[in-house]
């Protein structure tokens, strides 16, 4: 994961496919990639990267439950217990006239509560200013960085450069985000 | 990912995924073309014609409008309906198509989307203004009150549609804008002004695309889709108990879910064609929406369409198979009353006429479809003034019985959100992308002239190849897919 670090070597690919064949070379080698930027979700990267999967869906079960058990106790405690009104004779807890709502507010809070986590988890917000390694990763190229340490020692730097090349790396810089980068220049 | 080479590519013409980019972004840099500033300042008059024609209805009250005492329900629901149906394509189109794995969806359901968002908008206009007070709109949702408190009736389906309605929209706008989100990014890097970046930085939420977010993406997709295929198929179905869980005849049937559910699929698919068949003529996108996409859509339209005459002949089936006086008499009044001439406008458009879609040269031609989607956006409208008006006008009561006409407000009120949805529409083409990139580049080694030509000299090179496979070989050779 890209974070708090601010300096990086990236390694530019035109290709998923050769992408797909670097990653897995390069952690054969024991080097580890801090992360892949691609212009769309290539498959398999999660698998050659080595990421667990995604727990959003089980995130959207439970907001799913919650607005389930919401709108049914709401509605059985306002008809039925708040303010039970008598239309023509048909019982208060009405069950099956319930459902409709019940369906509705389900899908309303797993996906609201989904889309909210997904934008939490990605570090996603209007006006986030977001590290861009390059501008092509998300026009037509394929990135692999590496963060490396203030002090990183030269001979890592030229060992993932070296990787970098031999796996068909059309690019290779290094990315240095200063303090106070203007990235609307 | 293989796919077999006789499948039509979905992706025309010498591209690259640089060129992709470029295709698709074009649309939204620039001064738009003088041709959009026309468009838009009609588009704008009508919207300014059904403000005013609002504002007339909220000042004077709900009789400005054609309705009456039999008749308390026409124009404004039958335009409500009209409306919902049309933006059931989008979800369904990003959603049922995801699930089913039908990659024709990715060249279409942007703009599909979008289309939902306007047009449910305008449905929810409709409600909103028939209440006459429409500043006292929150009393329909369940808070606290100081009026004992005194809450909505959950046994009411016209609560339900507050709830379906509502929950549409949102679903529906928080897919198209999940989607939207890496698009903005490839907007933002390829911007070069400081206020252009600073915009498109903003709507893309600091977009990156690390493997991570995209297996996020993945998985929100799949579930966003999974949640938003009963949901789409809900909201009409809740649309339809507005009428069926009435005991007038004419409404009163099982059948209306299912039935409605299917012509407001159809009525969505023929709108989004009226509007794709424009865009990707004036915006030069036709290798990324080919004739192969339009003929997906037709056969989609021929099915629901199918599906609507199936039920139009079961309801004057069981009219007549029930025995009950009034509800034979509802469906001979509507065929042979006063509103004959809308009766069969309805079965004409609905159900004749898109027959013509089961010939091949027809799906495949641009121009017939696009006469064939502007009859059943027709066809579909009379569908709802017939159900509506024709069950009531004449009730139980014969001194009652009136011929409905609308005024100018009505007309106004229906001209201005087919102003407000073509106006949206229109910004959202200049400023949006209209085809979803990252999704089109997805699809683009599998799916594209490119990858079919490679397949092609692949099995060329390989005897075992062409000896195998001498047909397709053959078949793909020097094939055309331009309209």
């Amino acid at each position: 994961m890209i974070s708090s670090n601010n300096r990086y070597l990236v390694g530019l690919y035109d290709n998923e496919n050769t992408l797909l064949k670097a990653i897995k070379k390069i952690r054969e080698d024991g080097v580890s990639i801090t992360d892949a930027l691609t212009p769309f979700p290539v498959h398999g990267i999660e698998d050659a990267l080595g990421l667990e999967d995604s727990s959003l869906h089980k995130a959207g079960f439970l907001f799913g439950l919650t607005g389930f058990t919401l709108a049914l106790a709401l509605m059985t405690w306002i008809n039925y217990f708040n303010y039970p009104i008598n239309f023509g004779g048909k019982p208060f807890f009405a069950l099956p006239s319930f459902i409709p709502i019940t369906f509705e507010l389900t899908v309303l809070f797993a996906s609201v509560g989904m889309v909210v986590t997904y934008c939490f988890r990605n570090g996603l917000y209007p006006g986030a200013i977001p590290k861009i390694m390059d501008k092509r990763t998300t026009d037509d190229h394929f990135a692999l960085v590496f963060a490396l340490e203030e002090n990183e020692e030269q001979v890592n730097i030229d060992h993932i450069n070296r990787l970098l090349n031999q796996t068909g790396a059309v690019e290779v810089k290094e990315r240095v985000f200063e303090e106070d980068e203007e990235i609307f220049e | 990912m293989y796919e077999a080479p006789i499948r039509e590519p979905l992706i025309t013409g010498e591209k690259d995924y640089k060129q992709i980019t470029t295709d698709l972004v074009r649309s939204t840099e620039g001064l738009p073309p003088i041709k959009w500033f026309i468009a838009i300042g009609i588009t704008g008059l009508m919207a300014t014609f059904g403000i005013v024609a609002i504002l007339t209805t909220v000042f004077y009250g709900i009789g400005v409008w054609g309705l009456n005492k039999t008749v308390g329900w026409a124009w404004d629901i039958t335009n409500f309906v009209w409306w919902i149906g049309i933006g059931h394509a989008g979800t369904l189109i990003s959603a049922i198509l995801l699930l089913f794995r039908q990659k024709f969806r990715t060249g279409i359901n942007r703009a599909a989307e979008a289309m939902t968002i306007f047009a449910v908008l305008c449905a929810a206009l409709f409600p909103g203004i028939h209440m006459g007070r429409p500043w006292m709109a929150f009393y329909i949702f369940p808070y606290p009150n100081t009026r004992g408190p005194l809450w909505p009736n959950f046994n009411s389906p016209l609560l339900w549609d507050v709830f379906a309605i509502s929950t549409y929209f949102i679903v529906s706008l928080l897919f198209w804008y999940s989607g939207l989100m890496p698009d903005f990014a490839t907007i933002r890097d390829r911007a070069n002004s400081k206020i252009r970046k600073f915009i498109y930085n903003a709507l893309a939420f600091g977009w990156t695309g690390t493997a991570k977010q995209w297996q996020r993406f993945e998985s929100l997709s799949l579930v966003l889709a999974g949640l938003a295929t009963p949901l789409v198929l809900s909201v009409h179905t809740i649309v339809s108990f507005d009428f069926a869980t009435s005991v007038i005849p004419g409404w009163h049937t099982t059948i209306f879910p299912p039935y409605f559910v299917s012509g407001a699929i159809f009525s969505g698919f023929a709108m989004v064609l009226t509007l794709m068949i424009i865009t990707r003529s004036v915006l030069n996108i036709k290798d990324y929406i080919t004739v192969g996409h339009i003929e997906s859509m037709n056969k989609i339209m021929l099915l629901t369409g199918s599906i609507v005459g199936v039920a139009y002949i079961t309801e004057l089936f069981i009219a007549w198979y029930s025995g009950y006086l009034y509800e034979q008499y509802a469906f001979f009044n509507r065929a042979f009353g006063p509103y004959w001439w809308a009766y069969w406008t309805m079965m004409t458009c609905n159900v004749i006429t898109p027959q013509l879609l089961w010939f091949k040269k027809i799906r495949r031609s641009v121009a017939i479809t696009f006469v064939l989607s502007i009859v059943v956006n027709i066809g579909m409208w009379f569908e709802r003034f017939v159900i509506i008006v024709t069950s009531l006008h004449r009730d139980f009561l014969p001194s009652s019985w009136v011929y409905f006409m609308p005024t100018w407000v009505d007309i106004g009120i229906f001209i201005g959100t087919i102003g407000i949805f073509l106006t949206l529409f229109l910004l959202f083409s200049r400023a949006f992308p209209v085809v979803a990139i990252a999704e089109v580049k997805h699809i683009f080694s599998a799916s594209s002239e490119v990858a079919r030509k490679k397949q092609l000299k692949d099995m060329e090179t390989s005897d075992q190849g062409s000896v195998a496979n001498p047909d397709v070989s053959l078949g793909l050779k020097d094939k055309d897919y331009k309209d």
